[in-house]
């Protein structure tokens, strides 16, 4: 490469306020509303560590009102609720400016969703200059901002997970079909309080008695056999699991009778330990990070594959087995799709029509990039791949009407309810 | 057995149905509810009750608007697509597809060859509410519109995606003067377009094809251009008589399963059902009387002095806003005060108007007043000052400062809300410091105001004037005019009273204003002596709702809606030196004009051009993009690196076949990413020993050839453009394209990463997924990183295993590759440097048009750099100049390679004088959201006007050559006060700059 003058770099940051460990014990730290029986554990047990982390719940329209002032218009919709429900909360006054905190996540990769954070930086500049934002993050960004992250925590993090997504399925195939009101969410408030003892004693890594005492649980509750329709939900990740980016999409599916599929968040974090793995295959992108996501990967594979068997023999549905996807994902498109959701939206809408769940909400957010590719972009060849497969793509946007998103998913339904008549008539 | 009954209520209309015992249709009825749904559906049911008797219905809903009305009545539902497709399999059991056309919904059903039942997405605008709005554009009916494309003798290209856009296309059309016969049928044109692109996207619509809905029965230009695009006959076509209450029937197909009801009961439970609390108010505008009055009173301050135009004697100067949806026009005396003013809607018509006024002004005039001076601005400048002879067209942006400056000399932030635009101006220093447009998408809110007050049978004034004791006045959400357009619709299903719509949508506005196109995050941002300005404040509800947001007490002249006018009046009257040469009163006696359109055969862009010629001879011609088109000799483009680059680009690709044995026909497609690496690609076939055939040229007829297999409506142009190349290429007979996959893009370091856009990196997937024409045999899509050429050349060796290359070849070719590859960019760049330095010889103004490498595709650009060539400014790309600008670190994370350029390139232009940078945004583009505020606050640091464009299918420069213009002119005034001011502020300058 010719003409570089030099290497010198012309620094035009803005200042901006840093999160630091010492401040464990001086803020209180917000994490916004994504996966509500995810996030609640993971809150019970880091308070316990002593962090005073708190889940915000706020979502009335005063929430996107602030995103869409303080986020480009463009930006997409989850960076818009994140945003607007950070802000929506420190105005309400329940905070102290100058000892809060805020944290995100981040994956970090080609899609614009790893700028959030400098997104929401510049959004609390004007009006809170003094809350630092943390990222939560596994790929060493933001070291001046991180939440200090060990093994330990992984450790818990990553359990935390498997017994959300567990809870969160088991709660999914009970719901719909409880013949007493309530059973299923008293189910689940037990399992969440055996969940919670276990990371108190330290036993969170006891993952078989856990699930198996979840399992337990969840098989008392008195399910009628009547046949409904199944609905899975996949997309981006946020508007896929947060009930503020999705207008609440699980409850409505459950009111129309409905029982919603989702599948698992642990997905999304082997789909992103793979990618790294496959960059090196690929590209000899390798590092000493690729050999780490391979153990990592291989030990959270198999912990997943024990907890599916598990739930099988107690008669639920298990979640997918990731190695499985990433097969369903080589008949729909390459793993090199690695921005966003990439290959896993196909991956799991295969994954899905092959076991039984031919309905599908494909939630994005409103020109949403990855997604035009790896969601819209798929949907025709999953139809000649599975001739029933009834796939709508839902996008949200901060000023498309409940009307519109929830006419289209009564299409779609509609579809499946005479499908899954039609397979009845067959039967009888 | 009881009979059926089946209620469709849509987003516009309501259709009832009843159907007889053997599901014969007995009676069905149509109506447009006005928002009014229950009485309108009370009142449709009472005609049932009367016809036949009370007796018992089986009865269900349908429709959008039906949903809510169903929940709360109680009574069943089913959705409308679903109800329309149990009607076509009772009635129409041998059809192959059916496209409805609703209100606002537009449908597919796909019946044979795997069913399918499709909706438009949520941002396809509205369908028959688009017709609807359109009409209201043209001041015709929808049956005049219909009537006039009939007669139609060609079509304009027009974007229907969104009503915004269709006017932005529509507009100006109007304004030079295009027939509304070729109008109307383009606007037709355009619903196909977007049914089949937007729906269809990839399965073609064949067979017997059924058309249902309002639309579509009662239009038959509608009908022609469906029938005519779909290529399909009158025996494929069927047009059924029951079309427009389809879904109604459908309906009453499906309540078969209901239990009976008296329609009594049904007519009760409607009636009963209550509107939900769904609706967010905020609070009124006034809290009391006195306080609106007050408010009048202090308005009033801002009032011009008039002088009777019936006894005044001397000299006028006159000044004309020929605006998109307004014209406007002013005469002042030397002491600024006001003799005649005019403020009219164009009714497509600006010229005639123009014309009318000028006539009663002279006749009002006796004789007694000369008019001294006369300037035009505006959409229409061009075509007014070439009618009217007047001595000057100024850009809007000038004459609206000027006319801002007269009212208040603090003045440090204007915004004007016109009919269309939204213009914001900050000054500092008595100079435009930035100036701020809507984008397309955000556009439309003065006159989305007049079309809804339209829609509700009231003039504007009194629309809004209801608004402004309005109690709770909804919150309808602040993004674009079509997003409104549904919410307004929600609300009044919800039940809001048209007090509380309307307070609504005057908030709307403003905060649309404040916080999108201005972007504050405060209103504090806006500054301290505030001017507001624009028909749309002149109304009162806006007004306040403005002064409210801001928390400022503002200044509003009596004359907001004149400003643009009155500001050129004023440059007339500053700047006429000797005879003015506007037309006299005898010239304008027989003064009489034609219009005509034609193609340009100047060039390939082959625009469509309006001719018109007046009485006395001259001609006027518009719709061109460069001088050729007005018969004049085109500039060269030797000061233009856009045009350099193009053709040097397609140079790299080699026009003989290469020595030795063929080993086969690879196609590349001219289409994304391929507009950076074409060398590299073309270089390494060749070194392999493949001929190598690029797909033709992007046009907009290329475009439509490859819309069928669009996957997703949103993405950006550049993308929809890539399916076209395809099929370009199919058609060209190649043994297989060759379009990689490349998560990573070239590495050129100083940034975190190196990413490519996702779409750019992985639309061959798409592309291959959504085309039945492609497969695995000749479609290749290696997953590579070309930074590396081991894993590079070994993915390339094994997506082309059959024509048995090996992987030592293919890394030998990635090399010649990337040998041609240097060369072209080094080219590139040195042709950078000589416009660089010509354009400082010559003392000419240079641009740094910055965009992505796919944006110097003219069909993409639409000819800006022509245009920028034509305002005697050299044009450069940031791929050209990025390396003479340092590496950046950014607040955001910088980790796509083109991105990264643009940091570069702004660095670069922010420290270098007589240098200006316009960024260039295709619609769409989720990563310009992030870049767009990095490479506005580099600049902006260095006191440098930021200015973006966004560009999409539409093919209209007017607007752009506005922006464009006022950029100029307004660094033109920069640099004039900084060179006067240079004793004085020289230290703060140096600063700046």
């Amino acid at each position: 490469m010719k003409q570089r003058k030099s290497e010198a770099v012309t620094d035009l940051r803005e200042e901006y306020p840093k999160f630091t460990p010492a401040m464990k014990s001086t803020h209180k730290i917000l994490v916004p509303d994504m996966l509500p029986v995810h996030f609640g554990i993971i809150v019970d047990f880091l308070r316990k560590e002593g962090w005073d982390v708190e889940v915000l719940h706020n979502d009335s329209r005063a929430v996107i009102d602030e995103g869409l002032k303080h986020v480009h218009n463009d930006t997409c919709f989850p960076a818009l609720c994140v945003t607007g429900q950070f802000i929506d909360a420190l105005k309400s006054g329940k905070y102290d400016p100058e000892h809060t905190a805020v944290l995100i996540t981040q994956s970090g990769g080609g899609c614009r969703a790893s700028n959030y954070i400098p997104l929401i930086r510049k959004a609390l500049k004007a009006e809170f200059p003094h809350v630092p934002v943390v990222s939560l993050n596994f790929a060493g960004l933001e070291k001046d901002s991180g939440f200090p992250v060990n093994a330990k925590l992984l450790m818990k993090l990553a359990f935390a997970i498997f017994y959300g997504d567990t809870l969160m399925s088991l709660y999914n195939q009970c719901k719909p079909y409880e013949t007493e009101e309530g059973a299923s969410d008293r189910a689940r408030q037990d399992c969440l309080r055996t969940v919670n003892a276990a990371f108190d004693a330290g036993k969170h890594r006891k993952y078989k008695t856990i699930v198996r005492s979840m399992l337990e649980r969840f098989a008392k509750v008195g399910r009628s056999g009547e046949a409904k329709v199944k609905v899975g939900i996949v997309g981006e990740i946020y508007v896929k699991y947060s009930p503020l980016g999705n207008s609440h999409l699980e409850e409505f599916l459950l009111s129309e009778g409905c029982e919603p599929v989702v599948p698992a968040l642990m997905d999304f974090i082997l789909y992103c330990a793979v990618n790294n793995v496959n960059d090196a295959k690929f590209y000899n992108k390798k590092s000493f990070a690729t050999l780490l996501f391979h153990v990592v990967y291989k030990y959270l594979h198999h912990v997943q594959k024990k907890i599916a068997a598990l739930t099988q023999k107690y008669g639920f549905e298990p979640l997918h087995d990731f190695e499985h996807l990433r097969k369903c994902a080589d008949r729909v498109i390459h793993q090199g799709v690695k921005m966003g959701e990439g290959w896993l939206i196909p991956a799991e809408m295969a994954a899905l029509a092959e076991t039984g769940t031919e309905n599908i909400v494909c939630a994005q957010p409103f020109g949403c990039l990855p997604n035009h590719i790896a969601g819209k972009g798929t949907i025709r060849t999953l139809k000649k791949m599975y001739a029933r497969a009834n796939i709508v793509a839902v996008d949200y946007d901060p000023s498309a009407t409940k009307v519109n998103q929830e006419n289209r998913i009564k299409l779609m339904l509609a579809t499946a309810r005479e499908n899954l008549a039609a397979r009845q008539d067959k039967k009888e | 057995m009881a009979k059926r009954l089946g209620i469709d209520v849509g987003s516009t209309t309501v259709k009832v149905c009843v159907l007889g015992e053997d599901l014969q249709i007995e009676y069905t009825s149509y109506e447009r509810h006005m928002a009014r749904v229950k009485e309108c559906v009370a009142a449709q049911l009472a005609v049932v009750a009367e016809k036949f008797g009370g007796g018992d219905f089986c009865v269900s809903i349908t429709g959008s608007a039906g949903l809510g009305l169903a929940e709360r009545s109680g009574l069943p539902f089913v959705q409308e697509v679903q109800a329309a497709f149990t009607a076509i399999r009772r009635y129409y059991p041998d059809a192959d597809a059916a496209v409805e056309l609703g209100g606002e919904d537009a449908k597919i059903i796909f019946i044979t060859g795997g069913t399918e039942q499709r909706m438009n997405g949520s941002c396809a605008g509205g369908t028959g509410a688009f017709i609807d709005q359109m009409a209201t554009l043209l001041n015709v009916s929808v049956p005049e519109m219909d009537a006039l494309s009939l007669r139609a003798e060609r079509t304009y290209p027009i974007a229907s995606r969104c009503g915004v856009f269709a006017k932005s296309d529509i507009q100006p059309l109007l304004n030079q003067g295009a027939r509304k016969e070729d109008i109307a049928a383009s606007i037709f044109q355009a619903v196909v377009d977007q049914t089949i692109s937007g729906l269809a996207q990839g399965r073609r619509i064949k067979g017997k094809v059924l058309f249902l809905g309002g639309p579509l029965y009662f239009l038959q230009g509608l009908r022609k251009a469906f029938c005519t695009t779909l290529g399909l006959d009158g025996e494929h076509a069927v047009f059924p008589d029951s079309a427009p209450c389809f879904m109604s029937i459908g309906a009453a197909l499906h309540a078969g399963g209901e239990k009976p009801m008296p329609l009594a009961e049904a007519l009760r439970r409607l009636q009963n059902a209550k509107g939900s609390d769904d609706i967010v108010t905020g609070s009124p505008l006034f809290e009391s009387r006195e306080e609106y009055d007050a408010f009048v009173a202090r308005h009033k301050a801002s009032d011009l002095a008039f002088e009777d135009i019936r006894t005044y004697r001397g000299d006028a100067y006159l000044g004309i806003d020929s605006g998109s949806t307004t014209t406007k026009l002013a005469l002042i005396t030397p002491g600024c005060k006001l003799l005649y003013r005019h403020y009219q809607s164009n009714n497509g018509q600006p010229l005639d108007i123009v014309l009318e006024c000028l006539r009663e002004i002279y006749r009002l005039a006796e004789g007694r007043v000369r008019i001294a001076g006369a300037a035009v601005t505006g959409y229409g400048e061009d075509l007014m000052k070439a009618a009217l002879k007047a001595d000057f067209g100024i850009v809007e942006t000038v004459a609206h400062f000027k006319a801002a400056l007269y009212f208040n000399p603090k003045v440090d932030f204007i915004i004007d809300i016109g009919g269309q635009d939204i213009k914001c101006f900050k000054i500092k220093n008595g100079v435009i410091d930035s100036i701020m447009l809507n984008e397309a998408c955000s556009s439309g809110c003065g006159s989305f105001i007049q079309t809804f007050a339209k829609a509700m049978g009231m003039e504007i004034d009194e629309f809004s004037r209801l608004g402004l004791f309005a109690e709770h006045p909804v919150e309808l959400g602040s993004r674009c005019t079509v997003f409104m357009n549904s919410s307004v619709k929600q609300a009044q299903k919800e039940g809001a009273s048209v007090e509380d719509i309307s307070a609504g949508l005057s908030a709307s506005i403003v905060k649309n204003a404040i916080y999108k196109v201005i972007r504050a995050k405060t209103p504090d941002e806006l500054g301290e002596n505030i001017l507001v300005q624009g028909g749309t404040f002149l109304n009162d509800a806006v007004l306040r709702s403005f002064e409210l947001e801001t928390g400022k007490q503002v200044t509003r002249p009596g004359i907001a809606g004149l400003m643009g006018a009155f500001g050129a009046a004023l440059y007339a009257k500053e700047n006429v030196r000797g005879e003015s040469t506007v037309i006299t009163e005898e010239e304008l006696q027989d003064f009489t004009y034609t219009s005509k359109s034609r193609v340009c055969k100047g060039c390939t862009s082959r625009c469509n051009v309006n001719v018109i010629g007046f009485s006395d001879g001259r001609k006027f011609i518009s719709g061109n993009k460069c001088e050729k088109g007005a018969g004049l000799k085109p500039h060269g483009d030797e000061l233009d690196l856009y045009a350099y680059k193009y053709e040097r680009l397609l140079r790299s690709v080699p026009q003989s076949l290469p020595a030795g044995r063929i080993r086969g026909r690879v196609g590349l497609p001219l289409a994304l990413g391929f507009y950076e690496q074409l060398p590299l690609w073309a270089g390494f076939f060749e070194a392999l020993g493949f001929e190598v055939v690029l797909s033709e040229k992007s046009s907009r007829g290329l475009y439509f050839r490859g819309q069928h297999t669009v996957a997703s409506d949103t993405v950006c142009y550049p993308a929809k453009l890539a399916h076209g190349h395809i099929e370009s290429l199919l058609d060209r007979g190649v043994d297989f394209i060759f379009f990689p996959c490349e998560s990573y893009n070239i590495d050129e370091h100083g940034a975190d990463n190196h990413y490519n856009c996702p779409v750019v990196a992985y639309y061959p997937e798409l592309l291959k997924a959504n085309n039945e024409r492609l497969g695995d045999d000749n479609f290749v899509m290696p997953y590579i990183d070309v930074n590396d050429v081991r894993s590079a050349s070994r993915a390339l060796a094994r997506s082309l295993k059959r024509f048995k290359v090996s992987r030592r070849a293919c890394a030998r070719a990635l090399r010649a590759g990337f040998a041609r590859l240097e060369e072209y960019r080094a080219d590139v760049e040195e042709k950078a440097g000589e416009i660089l330095y010509r354009a400082g010889r010559e003392g000419k103004r240079a641009v740094v048009l910055a965009g992505r490498p796919y944006h110097i595709d003219p069909e993409i650009n639409h000819g800006i750099g022509k245009l920028l060539g034509s305002l005697g400014v050299a044009v450069l790309s940031e791929d050209g100049v990025f390396r003479r600008g340092e590496p950046v670190r950014v607040n955001v994370i910088n980790q796509w390679t083109y991105h990264a350029r643009l940091y570069r390139a702004a660095e670069y232009v922010a420290r270098t004088p007589g240098l200006e940078l316009v960024q260039l945004v295709s619609f769409g583009c989720g990563i310009d959201a992030i870049t767009t505020d990095e490479v506005r606050s580099i600049l902006e640091k260095s006191g440098k006007l930021y200015t973006q464009i966004k560009i999409d299918e539409i093919n209209n420069l007017g607007v752009v050559k506005i922006r464009l213009r006022s950029m100029l002119a307004a660094v033109e005034e920069q640099q004039r006060r900084a060179a006067d001011g240079e004793a004085g502020r020289g230290a703060e300058q140096e600063v700046r700059s």
